[in-house]
């Protein structure tokens, strides 16, 4: 072989080489398409054999959930009701305090206490949920007895108290971060107007910043929503179609839980039942996270 | 000459606004140190009820019937074992998404679409990825309630942050590097895996750690696959003394995880087994809180060191 022949040899295996690689690394992009691909099959393969037996009137309309009784009903709403409720609480407590604190964070604290805090405020996310479940029925429900003497061990106020100082790391730091974004002409002109700087944070870098503040909302609902072990742990497991806090009251997460733990027969009914109410937490999440995330982008490109 | 009276108001308006920033200042700096002040009196209190339970005995016993004897061998080794395939399955697969959508991706609709997945797939809750396994992983694939369904799962669930935590390191390797290496003749390969992605492994290691940290107190996937929580034998062993040295039975183990293993504790009415779950959950929030705290270290370190 000439020496130039061997040079194009080598040239050509190395263009192969790159190509291989270039796909490889395609491949483990697109797993990322497969995983939400095969969420969706199953989910709703398994929801399609639950339709089967049970209508979706019924599944929308039905005020008990009770499916692995004799007398099985299977109306979701007792459980939406407990989602919404303990979400509701939750939110209560991180959208106000979250939105003072990342106000606070961006246009009061001076620069070493943001330095500081920010990574408290990670770490403080970083803990795991069981143990806020732990504190909501250990601490909380014991707390909040002294004060209603009537509360029940299992509730959904306690257990929503707890989420709700859970997901304040997560409101506030995307909230931050909207508020970080605005550009700092915008405050300087408020402050040649003579604003002080309370009014510049309500009136201007707030206002400038709503979508991506509203997107900390949404991710905050979402993420109360489909939270598990909290709820799990403190709220009781007991489908109960109320909107009281006070009472216990199982979720769609914390129904899942509970007929994990126990031992159901792979493709009964009532191993169905927990992908269908699986597929109504999922479509719930998806339209706020979609929602959010377009908001999200929106304040990204505003300036 | 005292000031007229339009000053005097004018003033007065200034101080009362001004008040108003004083008000807000302290009430953002009470909120902030309310809600840190709370959580670190929570973990104390609990850190006071199960600091006496942790002994020598505690980390070397089975769960046990009775909460004084019970300990948390199996679900410490559990949690060992489930990270391993987790951190084995999501780093190489998120570090080489990440790589090609930062890399190599061309600006078109599948690029879209995977980007859009990630971001997606971050959002979604974490009991839906263990429906997906129960149904994938334990039925379809037939891997059954073992370890490896159970670190597969973790996987899936970490693969969005170390996606992220790549991308967001690599797009701070300034362009000029990679020209540098092409001026030099490398090929597109060579300049990513001997230049791009060593320069920005602290960001990814971040990452990496964060993910796991998140992942070892994942409890619901991993209730979900029907994990078992009463778990009086350990897996078999992964190193053996004698040729091949190695063994991969321990894959297809029955296994408990630590915040299993506290669910549990903390699910029971009596009181004893509160104290364990105290001392569980305190030992889980040492171990998440060292790896976030050893994530923040490296950021903070190499921030500073690095100056292209």
């Amino acid at each position: 072989m000439t020496p130039d022949a061997s040079r194009f040899a080598h040239r050509r295996l190395r263009h192969l080489r790159e190509r291989f690689i270039e796909f490889l690394l395609f491949l483990a992009a697109l797993s990322s398409v497969a995983i939400t691909v095969a969420i969706m099959v199953i989910l709703v393969r398994e929801s399609l054999g639950f339709f089967e037996h049970v209508s979706l009137v019924d599944f929308l309309t039905d005020t008990q959930w009770t499916p692995l009784f004799d007398d099985a009903h299977y109306g979701i709403m007792p459980l939406v009701s407990g989602t919404l409720v303990t979400a509701s609480v939750a939110l209560a407590v991180a959208i106000p305090l979250g939105t003072i604190i990342a106000i606070y964070l961006s246009e009061f604290a001076p620069h070493r206490l943001r330095e500081i805090i920010k990574p408290v405020l990670e770490l403080l996310d970083g803990i795991p949920t069981v143990v806020y479940g732990f504190f909501a029925l250990l601490f909380v429900t014991p707390l909040l007895q002294y004060f209603f003497p009537d509360l029940p061990g299992f509730n959904m106020l306690s257990a929503g108290l707890v989420m709700g100082v859970m997901i304040i790391p997560y409101v506030s730091s995307i909230s931050e971060d909207a508020m970080r974004a605005v550009p700092m002409h915008i405050r300087e002109g408020s402050y040649a107007m003579g604003a002080t700087r309370f009014q510049t944070a309500l009136r201007v870098v707030t206002p400038a910043a709503f979508s991506g503040i509203a997107a900390a909302y949404i991710l905050g609902i979402s993420r109360a929503i489909g939270e598990t072990m909290v709820v799990a742990v403190a709220a009781g497991m007991q489908p109960n179609l109320t909107w009281n806090p006070m009472e216990p009251a199982a979720t769609i997460t914390t129904y899942i839980v509970q007929v994990s733990l126990g031992d159901l027969p792979h493709g009964s009914l009532g191993y169905q039942t927990i992908f269908a109410a699986g597929l109504v937490l999922l479509l719930m999440t998806l339209f706020f996270n979609i929602a959010g995330h377009l908001l999200r982008k929106r304040f990204r490109e505003v300036y | 000459m005292a000031p007229d009276k339009g000053v005097q108001v004018m003033r007065a308006m200034i101080a009362r606004r001004k008040r108003w920033d004083v008000i807000f200042a302290i009430v953002g700096l009470f909120s902030m140190l309310g809600g840190v002040v709370t959580l670190a009196a929570l973990i104390g209190s609990m850190a006071m009820e199960g600091v006496p339970r942790l002994s020598w005995d505690f980390f070397t016993s089975f769960p046990s019937r009775h909460a004084d004897k019970a300990g948390i061998l199996s679900a410490w080794v559990g949690t060992t074992l489930v990270m391993l395939v987790t951190a084995l399955t999501a780093v190489p697969l998120g570090i080489a998404a990440g790589v090609y959508l930062e890399e190599y991706a061309a600006k078109n609709w599948i690029t879209d679409l995977i980007e859009i997945n990630v971001t997606n797939l971050a959002g979604v809750p974490s009991i839906i990825y263990g429906l997906l396994a129960l149904g994938l992983f334990v039925y379809q694939l037939d891997l059954g309630q073992s370890i490896v369904a159970a670190g597969l799962t973790l996987a899936i669930l970490i693969l969005p942050v170390v996606i992220v935590a790549t991308r967001e390191s690599i797009r701070a390797i300034p362009g000029t590097i990679r020209e540098g290496a092409f001026a030099l003749g490398a090929t597109k390969w060579q300049t990513v895996s001997q230049h791009v992605v060593p320069y920005s492994m602290a960001g990814i290691l971040t990452g990496v750690i964060i993910g796991l940290s998140r992942a070892i107190g994942e409890t619901a996937p991993i209730i979900t696959i029907g994990a078992l929580t009463y778990i009086a034998f350990l897996p078999d062993s992964p190193i053996k003394s004698e040729f091949p040295y190695v063994s991969f039975e321990w894959l297809s183990s029955a296994f408990t995880v630590m915040p299993i293993q506290m669910f549990n504790w903390v699910s029971r009415p009596q009181e004893a087994f509160h104290v364990n779950a105290a001392a569980a959950g305190l030992v889980l929030i040492v171990m998440t809180l060292l790896m976030n705290a050893l994530a923040i270290f490296i950021r903070y370190h190499f921030r500073k060191r690095i100056k292209w």
